[in-house]
């Protein structure tokens, strides 16, 4: 067991901490949530600089123009930019964490060379058609039809939470190749160029009042056979397999987020003055804070762990669903109580009296989603009582 | 960066865990609760190196660190091994024949206002006992150890005594060791804590797939293999802490040792008290009664609740840090 980060790690944090500490506050204020044209040039602009910088895709392979660098310098990036309160990922999530790793462990050479490259230096957005009104949970019960028709398919069908679909190039759509086998062995992986006749998108505003999630109709969209990534049927297990990976680091920068916001709630603390005295002064309210933390310090030991058994083992385990439970719901815990902090300023959304009431707000209200998204909390204790522990599993 | 546990320390570990098995049984459990500390088998716990783990080589000890104490403490709990197991650690080398065992060394955290009037656990087995204060430890011989036993000690296998006062006894640390004591045995505390909370995720699991109930094992509810999830989270999140939190204290370069001890108490301590009664929850009846194993770890997670700072207390230590 080593826990010390080598010269050569400490080297690549200080230059990259040297790096953000002039880049980031020169690149300015993100534009407002709604304003999807203006969201895209910031999110992608901030990406061409990291990619420009050699930051950008630190454990992608060099030939795609990735670092090729070992998971402790991906998580040593993480660490730097959330401390650094870099631009988040932001509309470049789907391509960089998600559709990009995926072409990087199951995409053919071309799949690889038109798109890694790309997403990497924010030209190409991606969005992803998972999800449909029938199939949430039960993801592989999906319905969206790809008819041969000579080299291409001809796509029908309805999908929803579709992240960033207003303004993506492209999307990794999965759909059911064969309506007769089992229904998880009737999926295909697709990449599907945004800009085909027959793609209608719908926004969906949010409960946050937003419109980050789209519906996406699709009447007979053609589509070329060679887009399918790895074999045709056999998507389903394609998703699985990026699905862990996405687990594995994916909440590092949200975990020292977390702790940072903790930090900036008791300085709110030691100024908001409760009872004649501040309310820093409640050992009850340091107690809570106190637990939250030492919770956000043990997942990011968690998270350190399960990279260390990545890289003994080469694949990403199970583990990311015990991470994902435990972070999720700390998120939404954590933001609550600084909510409360908040008094009854935090009954409206925006910034009053000094007090960072937006974020609080706004992030609390987000929350919601994330014990919901990527497989909600009952499908991740599903998981972990079959496949860790070993219990039986349910119909399916 | 590699946080996996080298082939040593998975040596090591599946060592003391083969001892614990075998010396220890969990079916067995009653049958210690006469004498729940002898000295035939402190001297084992000895032989095992579970005092003198982290004594140099020279000095007749292990030379290993906090990163391999949590390993063996962590084993320890996963059978219930009864005695004052932290307090002869940290004073092996101190206290003479703390390490080899021929010493049993006990002790009372005097720094946390909790513990009034001083209730001193294995006190009938102890030959010395340690208070640890703010301004030092000191080291009183078992003649100082006057009080009453209690009949009925919440933990069977943790018997405690009402002491008339607390004992006075020579100066053996000054206020710096005494804080490494305290950091120390918080963390050695957590280990316990985490050992605990593993094997009663372990012991619920095997008995919902063997108890049937509606023709179906109890393991295929997805009421309960919920709760065996949340459980197996906990466990995760301690283990990672307090593994991390023994490796911080050997190398203050990987951070805050002391912040690093305090989450992972405030954590592995959530643990082990939240499993242990998600354990009984799972048995159902069975859960409520004395010879099955359940109940024997949540009363030993209540006494590990009080030793070396409660969770409130290291709660405030994390926020105090956070704070900066």
């Amino acid at each position: 067991m080593d826990l010390r980060y080598s010269d050569a790690d400490e080297r690549f944090r200080k230059e990259l901490r040297a790096w953000l500490a002039s880049e980031v506050p020169k690149y300015g204020p993100p534009p407002a949530r709604n304003d999807w044209p203006a969201r895209r040039i910031w999110d992608t602009g901030w990406q061409r600089r990291l990619f420009e910088a050699g930051y950008a895709g630190i454990n992608w392979p060099k030939a795609y123009g990735g670092r090729g660098a070992t998971l402790t310098e991906e998580l040593l990036y993480y660490e730097e930019t959330a401390r650094a309160r870099a631009p988040y990922v932001g509309m470049n999530f789907v391509g960089m964490r998600h559709g990009g790793p995926t072409l990087i462990a199951e995409g053919s050479e071309l799949q690889k060379q038109a798109h890694l490259p790309r997403i990497l230096c924010g030209e190409e957005v991606w969005c992803q058609g998972f999800s449909e009104p029938t199939a949430g949970s039960d993801l592989a019960a999906l319905k969206t039809a790809a008819v041969r028709d000579g080299d291409d398919y001809l796509i029908t069908g309805h999908k929803i939470w579709t992240s960033f679909g207003q303004t993506a190039d492209f999307c990794e759509l999965l759909v059911r190749t064969n309506p007769v086998a089992p229904k998880h062995k009737g999926i295909s992986w697709l990449i599907m160029p945004m800009n085909l006749p027959g793609i209608e998108i719908r926004p969906l505003p949010t409960l946050r009042g937003e419109s980050d999630f789209c519906e996406m109709f699709l009447e007979s969209v053609r589509v070329p056979c060679e887009n399918v990534v790895g074999a045709e049927n056999d998507g389903w297990r394609i998703t699985n397999v990026t699905l862990r990976f996405e687990r594995g680091t994916a909440w590092a920068s949200d975990i020292i987020e977390l702790t940072q916001f903790l930090r900036d709630m008791a300085e709110l603390a030691k100024r908001t003055t409760r009872d004649a005295a501040s309310a820093w002064d409640d050992r009850a309210l340091r107690r809570e804070l106190g637990h939250l933390a030492a919770e956000a310090d043990a997942l990011w030991a968690l998270m350190k762990w399960q990279i260390g058994e990545v890289q003994k083992t080469g694949v990403p385990g199970l583990g990311g669903s015990a991470l994902k439970l435990a972070f999720t719901e700390l998120q939404q815990r954590t933001y609550e109580f600084g909510w409360r902090l908040l008094g009854r300023a935090g009954l409206v959304r925006e910034d009053v009296g000094g007090l960072p009431v937006g974020e609080v707000v706004e992030t609390m209200l987000n929350n919601l989603s994330l014990t919901i998204a990527a497989g909600s909390s009952q499908i991740q204790r599903n998981i972990v009582s079959e496949r860790i522990l070993g219990m039986p599993r349910e119909p399916r | 960066m590699n946080f996996s546990l080298d082939d040593d320390q998975l040596a090591l570990q599946q060592g003391i865990r083969s001892f614990c098995e075998q010396e220890f049984p969990l079916d067995k459990l009653a049958a210690l609760e006469p004498t729940p500390v002898t000295r035939g088998r402190w001297r084992q716990l000895a032989e095992m190196g579970v005092f003198s783990l982290r004594l140099p080589e020279a000095s007749g000890g292990v030379g290993l660190g906090m990163a391999e104490a949590v390993l063996v403490f962590q084993e320890l709990a996963r059978r219930l091994v009864p005695g004052p197991l932290v307090w002869s650690h940290l004073t092996a080398g101190m206290i003479e024949g703390a390490a080899t065992g021929e010493t049993i060394v006990g002790g009372i955290d005097d720094t946390h206002p909790t513990n009034r009037p001083p209730l001193l656990e294995h006190a009938a087995v102890l030959d010395a006992c340690v208070v640890l204060r703010r301004a030092g430890a000191s080291s009183a011989p078992a003649s100082a150890l006057a009080g009453s036993d209690s009949a009925t000690p919440l933990d069977p296998l943790t018997p405690l005594r009402r002491l008339t006062a607390l004992p006075l006894g020579a100066q053996i640390a000054d206020a710096a060791r005494a804080a490494e004591w305290r950091r120390d045995g918080a963390l050695l505390t957590a280990a316990l804590q985490l050992g605990i909370a593993e094997t009663t995720l372990e012991l619920a699991v095997a008995y919902a797939k063997k108890r049937e109930q509606f023709d179906r094992p109890l393991a295929s509810f997805q009421a309960v293999k919920h709760l065996a999830a949340d459980m197996h989270v906990r466990v995760e999140c301690a283990r990672a802490a307090v593994y991390a939190a023994g490796a911080t204290c050997d190398d203050p370069a990987i951070g805050d040792p002391e912040r690093a001890v305090s989450s992972a108490r405030v954590v592995a301590g959530d643990a082990a008290l939240k499993n242990a009664r998600m354990c009984i929850q799972i048995y159902g009846g069975m859960g409520f009664v004395w010879e099955m194993p359940p109940h024997y770890f949540l009363k030993r997670a209540l006494v590990l609740e009080h030793a070396f700072g409660t969770t409130d207390d290291h709660c405030e230590l994390v926020a105090e840090r956070v704070a900066g």
